[in-house]
């Protein structure tokens, strides 16, 4: 088998994007990090004891304090003068970063501590059943924000992680998917050259929990993109220097929604395509927000390949 | 094996762990149209699909889960999803 | 050694400066904010070379520590009342990744209602937390205690947090003369935090490993057993303390005036000093009185206590928190710890001194002259029983 930093034998579901999302970070990332994770799947599949499938260093501690826990390691670090020794790297889930993770996760922002963190994004509470988090995407049907006879699930959008970490002057932040693995890993070790904090949110399919084909991962993944629903680029001291553009023209939300068991409802009540518009309606505001289409469709034909 | 400080673990452990037994579909490389692109291996959540030669890939079958994903992404078709007789 | 004449926050935090603590977080809660201040003055001025980590909450600060420790830091932090409740989470985490942090719990009631003057009500309420406590009865107890923390958390067998507990304003903000130690001596006594596991890529752990019901109990016994031998190593730490340095306020338990006592006050902190006075005038008018201070809540040194009460005829329990719906937290556990003892003395508990309520010498006489006329059950001291009609 080929090396890698975070090994094979841990049990997450089938086609997990998380634990593909952890790996493409840690061998981007090298051996010489420290890892810390909240609470959460990743956390529970990976460091199962007496085993462990990490082969850098891992410190999980609670839910909410992975990024104030590697404050606290990179802060050690300096003190007894062991800096060249590891980057750190803070780990969490949507919900451990978004959500109740938030105010470590500013802290460790504001004080500028040499830190990466990343955010796997499966846009719920996995761990716990599939409850909503402030980064479940509108519509979205979870055990907390069900689809009924009134509700057409997750009333809320999506909190913008990238704009709360750009508010603290971080000065590299960029989305990614595991759809794009080589991509997760260029920003990966961009991240780690520049000084200071440093957030990447990463979107992480959970087939579990999005009702969706583990086998179809990273197509789910890609249409995520494609349509416009998940952004990606890079914020450079506050400005976005850099965008993944998507074919011209975007493809419909409905391509990505139908894969998904957690939309299933857009399509079979009456009234859905009201709501699927709005979906669409978001899509297109990311498309222009952050200028997502392509200039020429050839042009991203050849972006493709590459990756 | 004796807890350790509140459980502390050693690294790369999971090792031990057989995931191969979850397993429904197994992966067949058929090595017939395989380019090389190395998609497979890089998609897997286990990690643990790999190359033998530069067009020839395989993976562990202990630790295997049989999710598709490698079938799913090759670019080629050279990857089948089968299930598996136990 | 120097005696200077100080407020009791300048005091600890030139103790902890002499500790040498790689990495101090703490967030800033009366009665504790002087000891953080110094620090913080101590590391610009360059005096103390540390990292000084200013976190937006006591959650926070106590995750640092557990971090930084976790990476082989010697780490501190300070804190009292609702900033302990906020850290109750990390605290159970930090004992039970067996991590030797050491932290000032400068005592303070708990709200509601609101209320910033002390008791003991919150390290009371985190006792179930894995922690060593010490509860000091001076300025002096508790700068010195500082140093004997750090040796006990880091002991080998021990691996535990410690928290040095310290009454709110009654130590924290009032001046004696203390003698501080130099830094030579502080060194000799306390060498470099050298811890065996920690997160270096050179030996690539995990912490904080899931543990399902074929493990967990065992990794919990095993803390158990940790704390409980503490014991001996808190004594040792007290008694090279007194050779090399002659001050000796106690190891466990300490005792006054309790040869022949037929009644045995028990207390714990500030209140020791009160009860001294308090005793000296009831000897001189032939009441049979002593005291047993508990210096080490947890783990609670059940032998030495037992060992010291034995020949007494009643004993006295004053504590400054309580667990509501069931009493005197220090009054219920001696009486678990006598329950075994043959003709075991009659035990009274008294909860006096909540929220800053002073506890006077003329309370501690009104509690042994009051003993015979009141229940068993435990009470609340000098009650303004007009505000309760």
């Amino acid at each position: 088998m080929e090396k890698h930093l975070f090994l094979a034998g841990h049990t997450a579901c089938y086609g997990c994007g998380e634990a593909l999302g952890a790996r493409l970070v840690v061998d981007a990332a090298g051996p010489n990090i420290i890892t810390t994770d909240a609470t959460g799947c990743l956390e529970v599949f990976s460091s199962r004891w007496p085993q462990s499938a990490w082969a850098v260093p891992f410190i999980h501690s609670l839910f909410e304090n992975s990024a104030a826990v590697a404050s606290g390691v990179e802060a050690a670090l300096k003190a007894l003068g062991r800096q060249g020794e590891a980057k750190v790297i803070a780990q969490g889930g949507d919900g451990g970063t978004a959500d109740i993770g938030l105010q470590c996760l500013s802290g460790m922002f504001e004080r500028g501590h040499d830190i990466l963190y990343v955010c796997y994004d499966n846009e719920a509470y996995m761990n716990t059943g599939v409850q909503r988090s402030g980064l479940t995407p509108y519509d979205s049907d979870t055990r907390t924000s069900p689809f009924g006879k009134v509700s057409w699930g997750n009333r809320y959008l999506k909190k913008d992680m990238p704009a709360i970490a750009a508010a603290h002057g971080v000065p590299y932040i960029a989305t990614a998917s595991v759809a794009y693995p080589k991509d997760v890993q260029a920003k990966v070790k961009k991240a780690l050259s520049i000084t200071g904090p440093k957030y990447i949110q990463v979107h992480v399919p959970c087939p579990l929990g999005w009702k969706s084909d583990p086998a179809l991962t990273i197509k789910v993944a890609k249409l995520a993109v494609e349509t416009g629903l998940y952004p990606i680029f890079e914020m450079e001291n506050g400005v976005v220097t850099k965008v993944r553009k998507i074919p011209r023209p975007a493809k419909p939300v409905g391509e990505y929604l139908k894969l998904q068991g957690r939309f299933a409802h857009l399509f079979k009540k009456g009234g859905g395509e009201g709501e699927v518009k709005k979906i669409q309606q978001i899509a297109d505001e990311n498309i222009k927000k952050y200028g997502l289409l392509s200039e020429a469709a050839e042009k991203v034909a050849v972006e493709a390949e590459k990756e | 094996m004796k807890v350790i400080l509140g459980g502390l673990a050693q690294p790369a452990t999971s090792l031990a762990n057989n995931t191969g037994t979850w397993r429904n579909y197994i992966p067949v490389f058929l090595q017939k149209t395989c380019t090389g692109c190395t998609m497979c291996a890089i998609v897997c959540p286990e990690g643990c699909v790999y190359s033998v030669e530069k067009r020839k890939f395989t993976f562990d079958a202990k630790y295997c889960k049989g999710c598709g994903m490698c079938a799913a992404e090759c670019p080629v078709d050279d990857i089948e999803m089968v299930m598996e007789e136990k | 050694m120097a005696r200077t004449f100080t407020e009791g926050s300048k005091a600890v935090a030139e103790t902890v400066k002499l500790c040498r603590p790689n990495v101090i977080a703490a967030y800033p809660i009366t009665p504790q904010t002087h000891i953080s201040e110094e620090l913080a003055q101590m590391v610009a001025n360059g005096e103390l070379k540390a990292e000084y980590v200013t976190v937006e909450s006591e959650f926070a600060a106590a995750s640092v520590v557990l971090g930084a420790s976790a990476t082989g830091a010697r780490s501190y932090t300070a804190t009292s009342s609702q900033g302990l409740l906020l850290m109750t989470e990390v605290l159970f985490n930090i004992s039970g990744m067996r991590l030797p942090v050491v932290m000032t719990c400068a005592n303070r009631a708990i709200s509601s209602p609101i209320n910033i003057w002390n008791d003991q009500q919150d390290s009371i309420s985190v006792r179930d937390a894995g922690w060593v406590q010490l509860y000091a009865e001076d300025i002096q107890e508790a700068s010195d205690l500082h140093l004997q923390a750090f040796r006990i958390a880091e002991h080998p067998e021990v691996l535990l947090p410690v928290m040095v507990c310290m009454d709110g304003f009654i130590l924290t903000h009032a001046y004696e003369p203390v003698d501080l130690i130099e830094q030579k001596e502080a060194d000799a006594f306390l060498p470099p935090y050298q811890p065996q596991y920690y997160l270096t890529p050179k030996n690539p752990i995990t912490f904080g490993a899931m543990m399902g019901p074929e493990s967990y109990m065992e990794a919990r016994c095993q803390l158990d057993r940790a704390l409980c031998g503490s014991t001996r190593i808190v004594e040792e730490v007290a008694k090279e303390f007194k050779k090399r340095f002659g001050r000796f306020q106690g190891a466990l338990v300490d005792t006054y005036c309790i040869e022949g006592a037929e009644i045995v006050l028990v207390a714990m902190g500030s209140v020791i000093s009160t009860i001294k006075e308090a005793i000296d005038l009831l000897r001189k008018e032939g009441v049979k009185v002593g005291l047993l201070k508990v210096r080490c809540f947890r783990p609670f040194p059940r032998e030495a206590i037992k060992e010291a009460l034995v020949g007494a005829r009643e004993v006295l329990a004053i504590d400054r928190a309580f667990s509501p719906g069931s009493g005197g937290v220090l009054a219920t556990e001696i009486r678990a710890s006598l329950q075994d003892v043959k003709k075991a003395p009659e035990i009274k508990g008294h909860i006096a001194g909540l929220g800053g309520r002073e506890i006077s010498v003329e309370t501690i006489i009104n509690i042994v002259k009051d003993r015979k006329s009141v229940g068993i059950e435990d009470r609340f001291v000098d009650l303004k029983e007009a505000l309760l009609k």
